[in-house]
């Protein structure tokens, strides 16, 4: 099936799962289905950097993909880091059935300012589409504005478009299209 | 960013290694990840890396220093960035004094290692495109591993590209080192006989009687020492080419065997009485001049005409010296491979030194001067000081001009002095000792135009 999973892990705002079903279809054309929350992966936690550990969320979810989705993506609240590195928005396998992002440095609130949902959202759908994008094989992209650009920081979230460049979009619509040809040939 | 560069994490933690390579993938590199230094090397032995992760700290076997020192033993440029989550300085001043690009913290920022990546990624794509520049020019003024982008030496290829396919003998003459075997196989290898054997015989390496053996073979019995039946060179040429290498310096006798040959396409072997016949392209080539060899008598004149069918004439490498910095690129870039050195160029003071060098031994002295200095050289570019043992070497002058009268050399002299000052008149008399109304007198005399 041409199916997309929605993965909350421990809890989430169901605006932002709503908002995110309703995008993320818009975009890909896919069905977006909600899956039930998975639990907070405690042993994803380090307690020194007060951080969970994306790659051990992310094998969490792998564990949890339906056979029936093309890949889920994993909602976490809390802030998300690899061993090298201080911060992940989110991680992707490229080519690969599991995606996930964090919540946290999407909040205004993270960076002591006032909430502003409107904008936390628009980042959100960002970098949902970010991360499923590396899925279907798309790299970072070299154009700023493209939302396959890598984002180091917030403000480079701010800065890219709510959409893919011209090469990118081709590129995910042939993938798409492989996908669903394939399925269809499934079927038959 | 090219996404054919690859990248290696080195980390005993596998998810260190995993979360990092994860993260790599998604900027569109390709990957690997080794858990030890031992397996770090074993996969920079099956495949170069544009950077190498290494952790400073990994328990068992070879920690992070001695892994990029063993790394920069099988590439020696390899770009190995340091990561330890326990930074102290001298740590830091042992791995860049080792040879490390860059020495980071863990965790760092992503924006620093996107940096630092995009960094060291820039410049190797700048010097693999510079490689490939570099290549193409060279590719542009080679033709058959002969590099020239002299008027004469294209001439040369032509010529040779329009009688590949022909079975008319060929004279190739030049100075020693200019290259005569490469033009002799050029003409075998982009002519139709391309696909049959192309054999070098330098008829000076033997003696007359070994010579006339190894040329046609001998039967057995046909000299002490001939225990078996023997093919000769000829024999072993059938439907191909053979270049008779130094063929001024062959006895009386050989000549007019090889005379034979031309005109019958026959010979017989050293004892033998039985007539053999050969399909061979003769190519001839010599540093003598066999003009001058035919009116000494050392020459046979029949001999002569038979092989200066096609004449070639290469010229000396001091005839030619807008080639040398061509030359001497394409030799630093052979050598270091063959070499193991990291020597990827040649500085603009080096060229100017050579360029000043007389080169009597043409080609092949500069290839050996070249190899020379890249023995010793410990740069990553050879400089004007490699080349100080070429100092005290003087600019011979190699007097090779055919028989000419007095009148016709002094002529000569002053065309050469006037082209090279550019037809300042009051500068080439300076260069040739005279005052300036001589030369004017001597000018309008032999009616040189200026």
């Amino acid at each position: 099936m041409n199916l997309i999973y929605l993965l909350p892990i421990g809890s989430i705002e169901d605006e932002v799962l709503s908002v995110l079903e309703q995008r993320l279809h818009q975009v890909l054309g896919w069905e977006i289905r909600r899956s039930v929350p998975l639990q907070m992966p405690v042993t994803a936690f380090n307690a020194v950097r007060q951080q969970y550990e994306a790659l051990q969320v992310m094998r969490a979810v792998a564990d949890v993909v339906p056979s029936s989705a093309k890949c889920a993506l994993g909602i976490i609240q809390e802030d998300l880091s690899i061993p090298m590195l201080t911060f992940v928005f989110g991680q992707a396998q490229l080519q690969g059935r599991v995606a996930l992002m964090s919540l946290a440095r999407l909040r205004q609130e993270f960076y002591g300012l006032p909430a502003n949902k409107e904008l936390m959202m628009t980042r959100t759908v960002k970098e949902a589409l970010h991360e499923l994008g590396h899925t279907f094989g798309l790299i970072h992209c070299p154009t700023p504005s493209c939302l396959m650009t890598l984002a180091n920081d917030v403000q480079h979230v701010d800065k890219k478009e709510s959409a893919f460049c011209g090469g990118c979009s081709v590129l995910l619509k042939d993938t798409l299209r492989e996908f669903e040809m394939n399925e269809e040939k499934e079927v038959l | 960013m090219n996404k054919q560069w690859h990248i290696l994490v080195v980390d005993d933690e596998e998810i260190t290694c995993e979360s990092m390579a994860a993260w790599l993938r998604e900027d569109g590199y390709s990957v690997d990840t080794a858990a030890s230094g031992k397996e770090a090397l074993e996969k920079t032995r099956r495949k170069e890396y544009a950077i190498y992760f290494v952790d400073l700290k990994m328990p068992k076997g070879i920690d992070g220093i001695e892994t990029m020192m063993e790394i920069k033993k099988i590439y020696l440029d390899a770009s190995v960035v340091i990561i330890t989550a326990y930074a102290t300085v001298d740590t830091a001043i042992s791995a860049m004094k080792e040879g490390a690009l860059e020495y980071i913290v863990k965790p760092c920022n992503p924006q620093e290692i996107s940096m630092l990546v995009g960094r060291i990624i820039k410049v190797k794509n700048l010097e693999r495109e510079n490689t490939i520049l570099r290549q193409k020019l060279l590719g542009q003024y080679t033709f058959h591993d002969i590099i020239s982008k002299n008027a004469k030496m294209m001439e040369i290829f032509s010529l040779v590209q329009e009688i590949a396919s022909l079975r008319s003998t060929v004279l190739i003459q030049g100075e020693s080192g200019t290259g005569k075997e490469l033009i002799a196989r050029a003409i075998h290898f982009s002519g139709d006989r391309v696909d049959k054997p192309f054999i070098a015989v330098s008829c000076a390496a033997l003696a007359e009687t070994l010579l006339e053996s190894e040329l046609f073979g001998h039967e057995k019995g046909a000299f002490t020492g001939a225990m078996a039946q023997k093919q000769g060179k000829f024999e072993l040429a059938d439907g191909g080419t053979i270049l008779l290498d130094e063929i001024g310096d062959i006895a009386p006798k050989l000549q007019l065997d090889l005379l034979r040959i031309l005109q019958e396409k026959t010979f017989y072997r050293v004892g033998g009485i039985e007539e053999h016949k050969v399909d061979v392209r003769v190519i001839a080539a010599t540093h003598v001049n066999l003009q001058e060899a035919v009116k000494q008598g050392k020459f046979r004149e029949d001999l002569f005409y038979r092989l200066n069918v096609i004449n070639i004439n290469i010229p000396p490498l001091r005839e030619r010296l807008e080639d040398i910095p061509l030359l001497a690129k394409g030799f630093v870039e052979r050598l270091s491979h063959e070499l193991g050195k990291n020597i990827v160029d040649i500085s603009e003071g080096a060229l100017k030194k050579l360029m000043e060098h007389a080169w009597s031994g043409n080609v092949r002295e500069l290839e050996n001067t070249i190899e020379r200095a890249m023995v010793t050289c410990k740069e990553r570019v050879l400089s004007e000081n490699d080349f100080q043992f070429l100092n005290g070497v003087k600019k011979e002058v190699v007097w090779s001009a055919p028989v000419m009268t007095l009148d016709e050399m002094e002529q000569m002299i002053i065309i050469a002095a006037l082209k090279r000052t550019d037809g300042n008149v009051k500068e080439a008399a300076t260069q040739l000792g005279i005052d300036r109304s001589t030369l004017y007198d001597k000018i309008k005399h032999y009616n040189i135009p200026r």
